[in-house]
This record gives structure tokens, sequence and C-alpha cells, in this order.
């Protein structure tokens, strides 16, 4: 049999393509890989002194919450994709939707805070200190380096959710939720190596 | 305008529940007292994978240029190596 040859409908054109562009403003991304340079410093810092001190570090960390280390990081996530909710809201210039969004990810990161701080009441009652031991010098500075980021990206989502419900973000005006998102990122991205380093690893 | 850069609402949720799945996962192994090399292994392979899902898809360095792309890529390849190399000699102890 013959195989007819149907001709196919002609196509839609594709949607044009743009060039690869960083999301969000220049500046923010040379201060993000200074921040990144930074936590890598510590982190490598905190592994060298670990293969020195095994014992100590596996014993103090065993007592760390890992629970609230974990809750901590559903927290983060989810606020990040609160945060790409939002984004996504602003490109389809939806104000009060990614403002919506941005108040879940300012909530959620404001759980990461309330959380962090109850550890910390728990530490510093088994009078876990800077000095007390070389883990707990990395676990409260590193963890405390990180947790100023946190409150930073939190007044930057109040500043981004102000903006959003003035309707300032909308297609062609990304630039200033764009920013800001990619610094929340990054602070989430930070958590997510900084937890099984300091909390899990051993 | 991009329209795409920042993903759709469905594959940003699709990502989002894997994520904490994958969450949830490393959680319960440490939970059950799954550790070892191989649970280190597995953590760090999954800790790494979920680091990318932030790089490429929330932050939108997919849609960067190479350049921006290999520097934050590669910035997360050498910290996880650093830890293993470090973790691999605290084993020799």
């Amino acid at each position: 049999m013959e195989t007819s040859t149907v001709p196919l409908p002609p196509r839609a054109a594709p949607a044009p393509v743009e060039g690869p562009r960083l999301a969000g403003d220049l500046a923010i991304w040379f201060f993000i890989l200074a921040e990144l340079l930074a936590f890598g410093v510590f982190f490598a810092a905190y592994a060298f002194t670990r293969a020195n001190h095994i014992e100590l570090f596996n014993a103090e960390q065993a007592a760390l919450n890992r629970n609230a280390g974990a809750l901590n990081t559903v927290l983060l996530l989810t606020a990040s994709y609160f945060v790409v909710r939002a984004v996504q809201a602003a490109e389809r210039e939806a104000s009060r939707q990614c403002a919506s969004w941005l108040l879940g990810a300012i909530l959620t990161g404001f759980g990461f805070v309330v959380v962090k701080l109850g550890e910390y009441a728990a530490a510093f009652e088994h009078n876990i200190s800077l000095s007390s031991s070389p883990f707990h010098m990395f676990y409260l500075s590193l963890t405390f380096f990180h947790f100023m980021h946190v409150i930073l990206g939190l007044v930057i989502l109040v500043a981004m959710w102000n903006g959003a419900r003035q309707g300032r973000y909308r297609p062609g005006d990304m630039n200033g939720i764009e920013t800001g998102a990619a610094y929340w990122h990054m602070v989430d991205l930070v958590w997510l190596i900084l937890f099984p380093l300091v909390y899990v690893i051993h | 305008m991009s329209t795409r850069m920042h993903g759709t609402p469905r594959s940003s949720t699709i990502l989002w529940v894997t994520l904490i799945l994958a969450t949830l996962l490393t959680w319960s192994m440490g939970a059950l007292g799954e550790t070892g090399r191989w649970g280190v292994a597995a953590l760090a392979v999954i800790s790494f994978w979920k680091g990318a899902v932030i790089i490429l898809d929330f932050m939108a360095l997919r849609h960067a240029p190479l350049l921006w792309r290999a520097i934050t890529m590669g910035w997360m390849i050498l910290v996880w190596a650093v830890i293993a190399i470090a973790y691999i000699k605290g084993l020799a102890q």
C-alpha cells in the first residue's frame, strides 16, 4: 500500500528566542559570588578542622537538633518556591498574586528565624559558646553568619512585598524583583550545603 | 520580556515537591540511623542535586550566559569536592 504523504499544517511561528541573560542586577551577582566565596572558605575550614578532630566533632554533632535543621530546610525551600511563584506572577502582571506569594515567603522565612532562635536558646542553656569547643565555634559562627543573611533576605523580601503591592513589577520591569529573588535563593543554596555538612555528615 | 525564564507554575511546583520529598528522604535516612559511607555519599549526591535545582531553575541560571552558570555550578562542585576530600582524609585517621 502506498503511503500518502499528508502535508503537515503549517506550524505557528516559534516565539522569538532571547539570548541568555542574568536574572536581576549584575551588581547583585557579584555580591552573590563574594558571599559564595566567603561561605565556601568557611565550609572548607570546617571540613578540614573536622578531619583532625573526628571524635570530638562526631560526638558534639550528635547533640544537635537535626529535626529542627530538617524543618528549617523545608521552610527555606518553601520560601524559595514562593519567591519563584511571585516572580512568575510578576511576569503575568498579576501584582496582587505576586504580593501574596511574597508574603508567604516572608512568613516561611520568619518560621526559619523562629526555629533557629529556639535552637540557639537550647544551645545557650547547655552552655554552648564560641569557646566551648572547635565544633561549637564552627556551629555557632557558621549558622549565625547564615542567620544574618536570612534576616537581610527577609528585609529585602519585605521591600519586594511593598513594591509588589504598589504594582511595581511587570514584564519589562522585572529587575527589582529578580534581584531580590536571586539574593534569597543564594541564602537557600548556602543552607543546602551548611545543613548536611554541619548537622548530618559524620 | 521573558515569559519562560522563571519556568511555569506547574514546573516549579513539581520541583518544589521533589525537593521536599528529597529532604524527607534524607531526614528519614538519618532518623533510621542509616549512615555510614554510603549514607554520606547518598546524602551528598541528593544535596548536590538540590543545590543544582536552586542554581539552574530557581535562580534561572539555566538561561544565563554560560560563564555565570559555570562559575556558580563550579563553586558548588568545588565545595562538595573539598568536603569529600576532607571526609576521606578523616576516614584515614
